[in-house]
């Protein structure tokens, strides 16, 4: 190779085993500047971001996917194949930094192995160097460098400098790639490449025992059936949290949005408007923004909980009663994050390799109880038991477990057949205190994701709603109620037609509309047919009063089941069309939901009212 | 079923010593002595996985935790991890128990 020819690295590439800690690394390289997206025409996500070199040099770092090996099994792993072997349409990194946990050099450095085979210029990285020195693990850097033939940097995900070495690295030139074709390894191959790692590890890695790891103790406590308390505690204490810190802060957004409104309404002119803004774009748009604190709190747990490497174990517990149903312990954590909201839930979906398994969680991931429904059961229940806060919180537990339920029924259903053909075989990676960094980044990813959500298609929609319970109808009012004479009661009359047999008034109609494509939206928008103003908390007060006088029995309870099963927001049918993409899934998807919401309904409604009526 | 032939396979291999780890009893420390190699095509791709990922002669493995009832699945540590695997998906990996 000419000396000419090299040059300094611009784009380079991270990647490495899941769980080498490469997250936490892109995050301390990059920072806040980074961009996540997918890869073009495929449901990966695709993360880049720029770093500074020690020279001050900006250089684009692209974090592919982490993968076990280029004998893709999933998505992810294709796709960091396709990449790094020019088969994308991503352009070939000037070098691959490949990302390895000096803790666990025996499983990553197989893919660092194979890498070297793509005849692209690359570094390997001994990441987590701290925990290393801790459990007594020495690793001969000089050694390995020279065995593998590549220069190699230690690295600390976890502190302010950790990556200086690599920073320093990254201004050395290096040569220009040369593109090698690229066969999948056979397993014989495979095998001979592991007694190179086997004879490697054994000339540069010295360690004290095999015993050395104090997950083993953790786990023979939490893995054990006894684990299950556990579980249940944390489950409990996670939904303690988004519920008692959650309403806390959510009362900070509510004042100020009140505070807003009448500052608004103090400060306009009587009018269309005013309307327009104090009620459907201040009050709307805040009651959904309530929310955020819950949601982000349910999130920072989950992340917390996941980076400890306890929700796989989480899994592994709930695996075989799981399994009845025909899912696997994969199926957990996907759906755990649905109770947040279904859209990252069924986006998690993506570890579930075995593709019938990762369809049917899919599917059943919109009967979790989402944070966006808890205004309207609260709401709801609060009607129905406006003395007995006992009774009320056990009539949402009782809720959160019909979605459960009817859940695993309908994963069995789709799954009888195979019951016998699930995969496990998942990574149960070693214990370790959550990054404060990352924990943050993928709170504030969350956020933004929701602000962005609550800003365009909630304030449309809130919009469009209001406008339908503010624009009269050209025929006048046809029927006795608060909506008679706008377009909104028109519709909802006709939607009458459908939904009398389950006891849903022509408010409650026209409320649910917007409520499939934004569930938030369901108590803001029977606010506004109801005709109510003022600020979104006397809204609220206002709502519970007639419910409770107005409302049967019967159509409250109805209510409350059709929420539980009906179709969920826009946003989750458009997710569910993207991963699994194809538009049949979607229909079946909504087509199940709205079939079992509507006979769960009329069950609940004819029979309340045969027993109290 | 193919799966069946394969379970005479370590007494033929290796001697009376070696058994499929699935059924190694919890905490004993074993050896991996051979991975089998099935002819379901599945199964083809699961073994490969579970050579990529180590098991492969010379490591030593132990089963830390097992799910309950019926010791589904298991929790195997080998080297500097856990596996969780399925009783199925750990008998294609024949250990000797040490």
């Amino acid at each position: 190779m000419e000396a000419s020819t090299r040059s300094l690295p611009t784009n380079i590439a991270l990647l490495g085993n899941p769980n080498c800690g490469k997250t936490a690394l892109f995050n301390l390289l990059t920072g806040s500047r980074q961009k996540v997206a997918n890869y073009a025409g495929v449901t990966v996500e695709r993360k880049e971001g720029i770093l500074h070199t020690s020279a001050g040099r900006n250089v684009k770092v692209l974090d592919l996917p982490g993968a076990y090996s280029f004998n893709a099994i999933s998505n992810d792993e294709a796709m960091t194949r396709d990449v790094v072997t020019g088969h994308s349409r991503e352009s070939l990194p000037d070098l691959l930094v490949c990302v390895t946990d000096a803790t666990n050099l025996r499983l990553h450095l197989r893919l660092v192995l194979e890498m070297r085979r793509l005849g692209l210029p690359m570094v390997v990285v001994l990441n987590k160097m701290d925990r290393a020195e801790k459990l007594g693990i020495s690793i001969d850097v000089a050694g390995l460098s020279r065995d593998l033939g590549v220069p190699v940097v230690r690295t600390v995900s976890v502190h302010a400098h950790g990556a200086d070495e690599l920073r320093a690295f990254l201004d050395l030139s290096v040569a220009p790639s040369v593109h090698v074709p690229w066969k999948a390894p056979g397993l014989e191959q495979v095998l001979a490449t592991q007694k190179d790692v086997q004879r490697i590890c054994q000339r540069v890695v010295t360690e004290p025992t095999i015993d050395r790891d104090p997950s083993d103790r953790i786990d023979k406590f939490l893995m054990h059936p006894v684990g299950f308390v556990v579980l249940a505690l944390v489950l409990f204490l996670t939904f303690v949290a988004v519920f008692s810190m959650g309403a806390w802060l959510s009362g900070f957004i509510e004042d100020g949005t009140a505070l807003l409104g009448n500052f608004v309404q103090g400060h306009m002119d009587d009018g269309a408007l005013r309307g327009l803004v104090v009620e459907g774009i201040i009050g709307g748009v805040g009651s959904v923004f309530v929310f955020l604190p819950q949601i982000l709190i349910l999130f920072l747990f989950i992340l917390a909980l996941e980076a400890s490497g306890y929700l796989p174990r989480a899994a592994f517990l709930l695996d075989r009663p799981m399994s009845k149903a025909g899912l696997s312990g994969r199926s957990f954590i996907p759906l755990l994050s649905s109770f947040a909201c279904a859209i990252p839930g069924i986006m998690a979906t993506r570890t579930i390799t075995h593709w019938r398994d990762r369809l049917t969680t899919i599917l059943i991931a919109p009967l979790m109880a989402c944070s966006a429904r808890i205004p309207v059961y609260t709401l709801i229940i609060a009607a129905l038991f406006p003395q007995e806060p006992v009774a009320g919180a056990l009539v949402m537990v009782g809720l959160y477990t019909l979605g459960i339920v009817a859940a695993m029924t309908v994963a069995w259903v789709i799954k009888r057949k195979d019951i016998k053909g699930t995969h496990l075989l998942m990574e149960l990676p070693a214990y370790q205190w959550p990054d404060l960094r990352s924990l943050l980044i993928g709170v504030n990813e969350r956020a933004m994701i929701f602000i962005k959500r609550v800003g365009t298609v909630i304030m449309a929609l809130t919009i469009i709603m209001w406008a339908l319970a503010s624009i009269p109808s050209p025929r006048g009012a046809s029927m006795d109620s608060p909506i008679a004479g706008t377009l909104a009661g028109e519709m909802g009359q006709g939607l009458q037609h459908i939904f009398a047999p389950i006891g849903f008034n022509a408010e409650i109609s026209i409320a649910l509309v917007p409520g499939m494509a934004a569930r938030e939206v369901v108590v803001s928008a029977l606010g506004m047919t109801y005709a109510m103003d003022g600020s979104e908390e006397d809204v609220e007060s206002q709502l519970r009063e007639r419910i409770a006088t107005e409302w049967s029995l019967g159509t409250k309870l109805s209510l409350l089941i059709w929420l539980v099963f009906a179709p969920q927001c826009l946003s989750t049918f458009v997710a569910v069309k993207r991963e699994t993409n194809s538009w049949k899934y979607m229909w079946i998807m909504g087509g199940y939901l709205f079939g079992l919401a509507y006979l769960a309904s009329l069950i609940t409604y004819q029979l309340t009212n045969a027993i109290a009526g | 079923m193919a799966r069946h032939q394969i379970a005479t396979l370590p007494v033929l291999m290796k001697g009376a010593t070696a058994i499929q780890l699935n059924e190694l009893p919890m905490e004993t420390w074993a050896r991996v002595v051979e991975v089998i190699v099935p002819t379901d095509s599945v199964d083809r791709e699961l073994v490969l996985r579970l050579v990529e990922l180590g098991f492969v002669p010379d490591e030593r493995v132990r089963i830390v935790a097992v799910g309950a009832p019926g010791r589904e699945p298991l929790a195997v540590r080998l080297g500097g991890t856990t596996f969780a695997l399925r009783r199925h998906e750990a008998s294609f990996i024949l250990v000797s128990p040490q």
